[in-house]
């Protein structure tokens, strides 16, 4: 009998303070983002596609168009070359692609840089019509990045 | 202007009042959805409907078009003619409640002698649309939520009738007129809390509101009785249980919070109805609160609580009632 009573107003307890934790939470600031129309900052972290690392030294990228990037994919999405210009000892980059359709964002290619060429975007929005807009030329992204 | 003075007056006053409250029925739905919507969504620190209109107050109207609009698909091997007439079932008995409450002294339709009696036996017609829904869709999740569903309101029918009887022993009288007049003074609230919260808990449970939503739980039985149905039909059991949520809220305002009594007002036999319609929606609110706060319970708590509980408290509360009235 004295259980009985004593469950009773333990249980009532507990429901009316279930009530003021609900009550409070209902005046308090909401904390999800409205996407489409507010953003918060990606983390550091993040792994997006690749991109070249301007250098503000040179003001130019660091990439040598060694090929290693090429080479150490494991889906073949990367395109490199590099050619020699008249007046200049070393190659330089005229093109850099990523098939981004393939890419696995594995990382291997950011690793196996010699020369740190490379760095990880933080692009998220990543939404399109038609397979082509993922095939992502680097370099012209360094190039608008300069401006 | 002649037909219309050889028509007897009584006539043309239910036509309007019966227009007057299936129009306010849709209005209730619309914005008790909405609230529901909202204060789920602060309750959870999210905003809630946003897109459709300021703050998504359009909302409720856009799905509305968009459950008008939808086929009323029939499954295979259902029985056709209990699979529809469930909806109805659920959703006619809800309005006539609604003639027999007094929003203020002036605004009832009806003032039916036995108006207690005539909501209850109404309310119980609302259980019976579950069961045909629930028998007649031919599936396991419907039959389920049928069968719970009357499980439940047999077990809590029983403290609801208790406590409204506390309250008429009170008063001696059935009219829901009569009792509100009764309550100039003092509210029976403070003259009956007991009987009060009982009602209150127990009309939860009528309702199939949470915590006691077992007959359409969607963690265990999909959506319970209503699962095989879509477009209108699923919108008719969605009115009616909303304006059964109102119907119990304003039965407790006439019984215990002394309906359309409050500070003077100009034109007060007609603005009572602002004092009715701020408590009817106070415990609405709290009802909304009720089902975001708290988790559902199981069956055989479910039932322990009305037997072990809610029927000896209303007994003995009912007793002492008695023996202070006769004193």
């Amino acid at each position: 009998m004295k259980q009985y009573f004593s469950e009773l107003y333990t249980g009532g307890k507990s429901l009316v303070e279930g009530l003021g934790v609900t009550m409070k939470a209902l005046f308090m600031p909401i904390v999800t983002v409205q996407y489409p129309r507010e953003e918060i900052d990606i983390t550091p972290n993040f792994r997006g596609h690749i991109d070249l690392i301007l250098d503000p030294k040179k003001n130019t990228y660091r990439c040598i168009s060694c090929g290693l990037c090429e080479k150490s994919c494991p889906s073949n999405c990367i395109t490199v070359k590099g050619e020699k210009l008249e007046g200049q000892k070393k190659k330089s980059l005229v093109l850099y692609e990523l098939d981004f359709t393939k890419c696995s964002l594995c990382g291997t290619c950011v690793e196996v840089c010699p020369v740190d060429a490379l760095e990880y975007s933080h692009e998220y929005n990543l939404a399109a019509f038609s397979k082509e807009a993922f095939h992502y030329d680097i370099l012209k992204r360094l190039e608008d990045r300069k401006k | 202007m002649e037909t219309i003075s050889t028509l007897p007056p009584e006539l043309i006053r239910m036509v309007i009042a019966v227009i007057i409250i299936i129009s306010f029925l849709f209005l209730n739905a619309i914005m008790m959805g909405y609230a529901e919507r909202k204060i789920a969504g602060h309750v959870q620190r999210r905003p809630g409907p946003m897109e459709v209109g300021f703050h998504g107050i359009l909302q409720m109207i856009v799905d509305g078009i968009k459950l008008v609009a939808k086929e009323l698909l029939i499954p295979f091997n259902v029985d056709r003619t209990l699979f529809r007439v469930a909806p109805l079932l659920s959703f006619t008995p809800v309005i006539l409640p609604l003639l027999v409450i007094p929003f203020s002294e002036k605004l009832q339709a009806r003032d039916l002698n036995l108006g207690l009696l005539f909501i209850v036996s109404m309310g119980a017609v609302n259980v019976m649309a579950i069961l045909v829904g629930g028998w007649g869709s031919n599936n396991k999740y419907s039959m389920f939520g049928a069968m719970r569903a009357v499980a439940q309101a047999i077990a809590y029918e029983i403290p609801i009738l208790l406590s409204m009887l506390a309250v008429i022993l009170m008063c001696n009288t059935f009219s829901l007129k009569e009792i509100v007049g009764a309550q100039q003074k003092v509210w029976f609230v403070f003259l009956q809390p007991v009987a009060f919260l009982i009602y209150v808990t127990a009309g939860l449970a009528e309702t199939n509101r949470a915590p006691f939503d077992l007959p359409e739980a969607e963690s265990e039985l999909t959506a319970g009785f209503h699962t095989e149905y879509s477009g209108m039909g699923f919108s008719l059991f969605f009115l009616g249980e909303y304006t059964n949520m109102f119907i119990v809220a304003s039965v407790a305002t006439v019984l215990f919070l002394g309906g359309w009594h409050g500070p003077h007002l100009p034109y007060g036999e007609y603005l009572g109805v602002v004092w009715f319609l701020l408590k009817v929606y106070f415990l609405l609110f709290l009802m909304i609160m009720v089902r975001w706060t708290y988790p559902r319970v199981r069956f055989d708590q479910l039932l322990n609580f009305a037997w072990k509980y809610l029927v000896p408290f209303s007994f003995v509360n009912l007793l002492i009632t008695a023996v202070v009235v006769k004193l």
